[in-house]
């Protein structure tokens, strides 16, 4: 599991607590719409769009699952059915989003700049080295986060959602993953993670290939994607949260570094063996 | 009584056996049994930990005397079957886990069972050995050599007894053949070849080749951008050499005819229950993904296991199953802190006893269940050191989902989700059935008259 045990091995113990509440939230949704003889208090979605905080569990679902996808062991290789349910977890709940037009507000008050597809996209691949290449990115993590913090209220749930809205960096400029058509924010997002996928098999498309081209490329498949990136396998869990947050260009540079001292590493072998 | 049938809570009162491990509040990761499992005669008892260890227990014969009392199992043998390494390439560790043990049938005097973690499968030779040779000629007792010049006779070394001393050799090692982290293995009725499978793919081995697999299903695309579904569980026909099972975690099991081509990668049977939409919520496909999968002992009934149920499906009936029973329906609730707190994840195995009367799987709370298929009744017990006492009846638990809480009743949110039953045994013909709670195996037996 990945939290911890607060209070020895209760889950439920203090009722202050996200988790908790959001038990409570979706319950209490349910019981103020519920339809007689409703057993189901997870719900119908029927059910739940009636009340006012709807969205906002759903954006505390999606923003959980993002940061699932990326905290991963990273000594270990991750589990590739968590990731693949987590991921489906993601899509599902971006449909839908696009589907109410929620997906069309966030994109209007962020006037075309961040997005949620540059959250996703962003996150998982900002310590790519041909992001680095862009260095755009880094500087732009506490605006984007304000904007996200008024989106959504400051209430209860503000914990996990800062975490999540502090991993997402606005990028004003050009960006790899720039949307062609903002009406067009389900295929984009589609788009966003087929493209985390498709850079990370690709790394880097001009040494890394010709290097690797008798590698089996399945090595650097879905599971390193959606755990985040091959340059974060030597960090902790608090690291990676802790570089997110830090927001310096160094940040970024050492993490390039990393990433080329890993690629030496990795040449290093092959010359060897 | 009839030993293996079941008629539950009318006949069957299950009494605590045995306990092995320790009770040091403190568990060693380590020690956590990852795996349980029964030989094909009920003798021996294996289980796996997450340090790569393998133990397996045998069971006493049963003295005269003791009537009151069936066979205890102790301590038969233990070896290290796995070791941690590390996949250099990407710099990420393999773990020692063993994730699953599956026995062969005895064909000599020598036990066989087959361990695996995430990466390779080993066949492993336990045997004993009770006598030794004594009465070398050109080396002594301590087995220093001897001068040749001093040798003045001959003798014939004979064997004499010594004490038992049980062996484990590693004779099979197959490596390399996984991509993706194998998550079962599955002997085959013919017993010259077995299958692992792994997220993506599934192997076919011949028992003595070792650098050679064959690939019989792979479900990997070829945009890995376009996954969204996993092999979660696979099993042979316990009677048809060529039929196999698959689940997946999109809930749906697909059975295979190795006859019908090479690759396997069309089904011949497609089993998937239509989505209730007034479920429906985020967490529907999370919770449908099946876990665990397993013929029952006739071959004509597969059983499955979600998160939320246990299903229990006819061969020749793909749209729905013939039977679907309700583990912990009362967690339906709280899917988002499961969600939350990765549990929602955990992958619960089940079982069915030997005439296939009753299945059993695990929950939360060291609480374990079993259904009867014929009467329709259900009864949660649960596993813990406060019920430890000899030959003493396990008393039904009851978890209360709301209202009033009556005294033995214990509510949804007291719930330790720390304490899960993942692996449980039911012997092959007796009703005999091992739990694992965490680094703890329990052993119950049915009440002997």
């Amino acid at each position: 599991m990945e939290t911890d045990d607060r209070e020895g091995n209760r889950m439920w113990e203090e009722d202050s607590s996200p988790k908790h509440l959001l038990d409570t939230m979706f319950a209490r949704g349910i019981k103020r719409k519920c339809f007689d003889g409703e057993e189901d208090i997870e719900g119908t979605l029927a059910g739940f769009k009636s009340v006012p905080s709807y969205n906002l569990q759903r954006q505390s679902l999606l923003d959980m699952s993002l940061v699932k996808l990326q905290l991963c062991h990273m000594l270990v290789e991750p589990n590739l059915c968590r990731s693949v349910l987590i991921a489906n977890t993601v899509r599902q709940i971006q449909e839908e989003m696009t589907q109410d037009g929620t997906w069309q507000v966030i994109n209007a008050q962020n006037t075309g700049q961040a997005s949620l597809d540059r959250l996703v996209s962003s996150d998982i691949l900002c310590r790519s080295t041909k992001e680095q290449g862009e260095g755009k990115l880094v500087p732009s993590y506490s605006s984007f986060s304000k904007d996200f913090e008024d989106i959504q209220s400051q209430d209860i749930i503000s914990d996990l959602s800062t975490v999540a809205s502090v991993q997402a960096p606005r990028n004003p400029q050009s960006n790899v993953w720039e949307m062609e058509n903002p009406q067009e924010n389900r295929g984009n997002f589609q788009k966003s993670l087929d493209q985390i996928f498709e850079t990370l098999e690709n790394k880097n498309p001009n040494s890394v290939e010709d290097l690797f081209s008798d590698v089996d490329n399945s090595y650097y498949d879905l599971d390193t994607v959606l755990t985040g990136m091959m340059s974060n396998t030597k960090m902790g869990h608090c690291d990676v949260l802790e570089s997110f947050s830090s927001q310096t260009t160094t940040n970024s540079n050492s993490n390039c570094k990393s990433d080329i001292n890993e690629l030496d590493h990795i040449v290093e072998i092959l010359v060897e063996s | 009584m009839i030993p293996g049938i079941g008629n539950l809570t009318q006949d069957t009162l299950w009494c605590f056996s045995q306990v092995k491990g320790t009770i040091d509040i403190g568990v060693t990761e380590a020690d956590i049994i990852s795996t349980v499992e029964f030989n094909h005669t009920g003798e021996l008892l294996a289980t796996g930990d997450k340090g790569g260890r393998v133990v397996i227990f045998q069971r006493e014969q049963e003295s005269k005397n003791q009537l009151h009392r069936r066979g205890e199992y102790n301590v038969y043998s233990t070896f290290q079957s796995h070791e941690p390494e590390f996949d250099y390439l990407k710099s990420l560790e393999i773990e020692e886990k063993i994730n699953k043990i599956r026995w062969l049938p005895q064909q000599n005097a020598a036990y066989f069972l087959l361990s695996t973690n995430d990466k390779t499968v080993k066949l492993w030779k336990v045997s004993e050995r009770d006598k030794r040779p004594e009465g070398y000629n050109l080396k002594d007792e301590d087995g220093r050599l001897r001068d040749p010049a001093t040798i003045t006779t001959l003798r014939v070394p004979v064997l004499r007894p010594m004490d038992l001393m049980v062996e484990a050799t590693p004779r099979r090692v197959f490596a390399n053949a996984h991509t993706y982290h194998i998550n079962s293995i599955s002997v085959n009725s013919d017993y010259e070849t077995y299958m692992s499978a792994d997220d993506l793919r599934i192997n076919l081995w011949n028992f003595e080749i070792t650098n050679q697999s064959f690939n019989i299903v792979d479900i990997k695309p070829a945009n890995m951008e376009e996954l969204t579904e996993v092999i979660t569980a696979a099993e042979f026909h316990p009677l048809h050499c060529n039929t196999f099972v698959y689940s997946s975690s999109k809930g749906t099991i697909r059975l295979c005819d190795m006859r019908a081509s090479a690759l396997c990668d069309r089904h011949t049977k497609f089993f998937e229950e239509p989505e209730d939409p007034s479920n429906r919520s985020f967490f529907s496909e999370i919770i449908s993904s099946i876990s665990d999968v397993k013929f029952s002992h006739s071959g004509r009934y597969i059983m499955t296991r979600d998160y939320l149920t246990v299903k229990v499906w006819d061969l020749n009936m793909e749209n729905r199953p013939i039977e679907t029973y309700q583990v912990h329906d009362y967690l339906r609730s709280k899917l988002c802190s499961l969600y939350e707190n990765d549990c929602i994840f955990d992958k619960f195995e089940c079982v069915w006893n030997g005439s296939d009367s009753v299945i059993m799987t695990g929950s939360y709370n060291n609480f374990f269940r079993m259904f009867d298929r014929n009467t329709k009744r259900d009864v949660t017990l649960e596993a813990s050191r406060e019920n430890s006492k000899p030959r003493a009846i396990l008393k039904p638990r009851k978890v209360c989902v709301g209202g009033k809480r009556r005294k033995d009743e214990i509510s949804v949110d007291s719930l330790d989700f720390s304490k899960k039953i993942l692996h449980t045994a039911w012997h092959p013909s007796e009703n005999i059935i091992a739990v694992a709670a965490t680094n703890n195996l329990y052993i119950f037996q049915d009440k002997v008259n």
